[in-house]
């Protein structure tokens, strides 16, 4: 076995049987990882159109968007104004109040917490709303102000704000 | 193939037969049978069988329940409370496996800790101890899995938070999280995965466990000295001795997990988790499994996500190097004489943040994770190379006979070697 003159066939073949080996077992384990993405109904989820007429000043809803938690929530004056009143450069995650909605009164936002997933509180009147009026996560305390931006506690970004546009004045699509 | 090569003889042919064969019987005399057990082994050596045991039993019982379990969001939760009150004896199944998963883990702890204090894991058992954590992460991973299958609030806002985790990692978190679940969020193909895997892991842990068993088998079980057997003197055969002793500690198990079994089925369990899953409401306190919760401490002590999370994995990954940290050739922790306290301290430690794991991470519980967290690392990356370096420890026995025959001498005076009474033993380990 000692390095004789063929040294260089074999170790090309050696190493071509070996590459070849290895680009087939990967192709065969492709479709096995691929297998456990969500599948084709699961991406098509879809939208939801959601009625706001009857919900009121200060008033929010929590409905179901592919399986998730939506906020919606028609904000008072009050809370418009302290939601505008920040300087998006003094936030974690900076963006201003008026690249959040579509309309100033309307809130409508992902009611999932951007650390680990929870669903904030404050949308009953009895729950707690946290530092800034807004949520409170209690699963690790982060606090979401009027315009549902991290303010303090350990989540990174902002509540994200789902895809979704008014159909008519009461009407909203969301997805 | 070799027509001569030396087969055992036993006194009965069917056993003949098999050897001829497959030569399993005496792999099973030498490895359980005159196995040599160091003479001085305690209690502490009865936990390895014990885990075993228990490990058995969760199989046993989880295949149970699998056949009137149903892995879909909409009946699971209805599933675990008809095996709960119509399946025949499907309480004492479920109680059997829930209760015996916490158990599972008090039994493995204990025996890390005895690994750990009298130093099991160095030279030559490093690969023996790396097998062990490596048990230790597949159980993690299985009780975690196994906790999402009963569909209730803790199991579905368990899952939620857990996978996330990996949502921290930069740039491919969110898929792979994706892909973890299968779906954006927690749902029906979460669950069936769940399921299929939390099947399989169990018997992928029976397979590490084997390994285990024989890698420490090579140069036999470390005692409560740290010494290597020198001669025969040393040791007792496996079986009978040790056979019996192991018994022994599993009729007090079986004693303890029973009155527990029958008469706190639900001491260790959430209330949370008898609500059936709604993924719009959060319960007030997400609480992990207790067994897990020191882990869960060190994940929330960090203000930062990625970090949490990296320190989280890092506080188990950091178990696997420990041979090579500690700096001391001395094994046991009875001749460690600062170590030793370091290392008690250790196990406080733990325990201490598991405690506060269990609670809210606010104020003064968060300075306490906080304190808790600094010790663990500081603990194995600071202490134990740097105690290794500038102890002076005790003077070892010459040998593990050695340490019986002094203590013999100076109780009854005599020069006699033998095995000295349960009262002498308790003085010889100082
Ligand atoms: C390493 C061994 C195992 C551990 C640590 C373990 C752990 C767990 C845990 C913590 C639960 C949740 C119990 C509860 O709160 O109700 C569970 C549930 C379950 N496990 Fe296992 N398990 C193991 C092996 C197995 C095996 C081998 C099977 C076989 C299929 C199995 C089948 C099940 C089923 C069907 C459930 C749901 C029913 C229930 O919640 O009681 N397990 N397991
Ligand atoms: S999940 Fe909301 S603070 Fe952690």
């Amino acid at each position: 076995m000692a390095k004789k003159p063929n040294n260089n066939r074999r170790d090309f073949l050696q190493l071509s049987t070996l590459t070849l080996g290895g680009i087939g077992t990967a192709a065969f384990i492709w479709p096995f990882i691929k297998s456990m993405s969500p599948a084709e109904d699961t991406l098509a989820a879809g939208s939801t159109e959601v009625d706001i007429s009857m919900i009121e000043e200060g008033q929010s809803v929590t409905i179901k968007w592919r399986g998730k938690p939506v906020f919606i929530k028609k904000r008072t004056k009050e809370e418009i104004e302290a939601a505008k009143m920040v300087q998006a450069s003094d936030l974690r995650d900076p963006q201003d109040d008026a690249d959040r909605v579509q309309k100033e009164e309307w809130l409508v936002l992902v009611g999932v917490c951007t650390h680990l997933g929870c669903v904030p509180l404050g949308q009953k009147l009895s729950d707690m709303k946290g530092d800034y009026d807004g949520w409170y996560c209690p699963c690790h305390g982060s606090h979401y102000d009027t315009s549902g931006r991290i303010r303090k506690g350990p989540a990174p970004t902002n509540l994200d704000v789902p895809p979704y546009s008014f159909l008519n004045d009461t009407t909203i699509k969301i997805g | 193939m070799d027509q001569n090569r030396k087969v055992h003889q036993f006194k009965n042919p069917v056993l003949n037969w098999i050897e001829f064969r497959l030569p399993i019987i005496s792999y099973f005399k030498k490895e359980y049978g005159d196995y040599p057990m160091p003479k001085n082994c305690n209690y502490f050596w009865s936990f390895g069988a014990l885990a075993t045991i228990t490990l058995v039993t969760m199989i046993v019982s989880g295949i149970f329940l699998a056949m009137n379990y149903t892995p879909h969001t909409d009946m699971a939760f209805d599933s675990v409370e008809r095996i709960m009150r119509d399946v025949n004896y499907g309480w004492l199944m479920r109680y059997l496996h829930s209760n015996g998963a916490a158990f599972f883990f008090i039994i493995v702890y204990i025996h890390m800790v005895r690994a750990m204090y009298f130093g099991s894991y160095k030279y030559p058992r490093e690969l023996n101890w790396i097998l062990g954590v490596f048990i230790f992460l597949l159980m993690i991973a299985t009780s975690f899995l196994g906790y999402t299958l009963p569909w209730g609030q803790m199991s579905y806002w368990g899952a939620t938070v857990i996978t996330n985790l990996f949502s921290a990692i930069p740039l491919i978190g969110e898929g792979l999280k994706t892909w973890l679940l299968g779906d954006y969020n927690v749902g029906n193909a979460t669950l069936n995965r769940f399921f299929a895997l939390h099947y399989v892991l169990p018997f992928v842990i029976f397979g590490v466990v084997g390994l285990h068993v024989a890698a420490v088998h090579v140069h036999g079980s470390n005692n409560p000295d740290g010494i290597d057997i020198k001669s025969k003197n040393d040791s007792v055969n496996f079986f009978p001795y040790m056979l019996v002793k192991d018994t022994v500690a599993m009729c007090a198990f079986g004693v303890a997990i029973s009155a527990v079994i029958f008469f706190g089925p639900n001491l260790m369990a959430e209330v949370d988790n008898y609500i059936p899953a709604d993924p719009l409401v959060t319960p007030a306190h997400i609480v992990p499994n207790w067994y897990l919760a020191p882990f869960y401490a060190i994940l929330r002590a960090v203000p930062d996500k990625l970090g949490g999370v990296i320190l989280m994995f890092g506080a188990i990954a950091i178990l696997f190097v420990l041979p090579w940290l500690d700096t001391s050739k001395v094994r046991s922790c009875n001749y460690r004489p600062i170590y030793k306290w370091l290392m008690m301290a250790f196990f406080v430690n733990f325990f201490i943040l598991g405690y506060v794991g269990m609670l809210p991470a606010e104020g003064l519980y968060l300075l306490i994770a906080r304190v808790g967290l600094v010790y663990y690392f500081g603990f194995f990356l600071v202490l134990t190379p740097f105690i290794g370096w500038i102890e002076k420890p005790n003077k070892l026995p010459l040998s593990i006979s050695d340490v019986y025959s002094k203590n013999i001498e100076q109780t009854i005076g005599g020069g006699e070697k033998g095995i000295p009474s349960p009262a002498m033993q308790k003085d010889i380990n100082l």
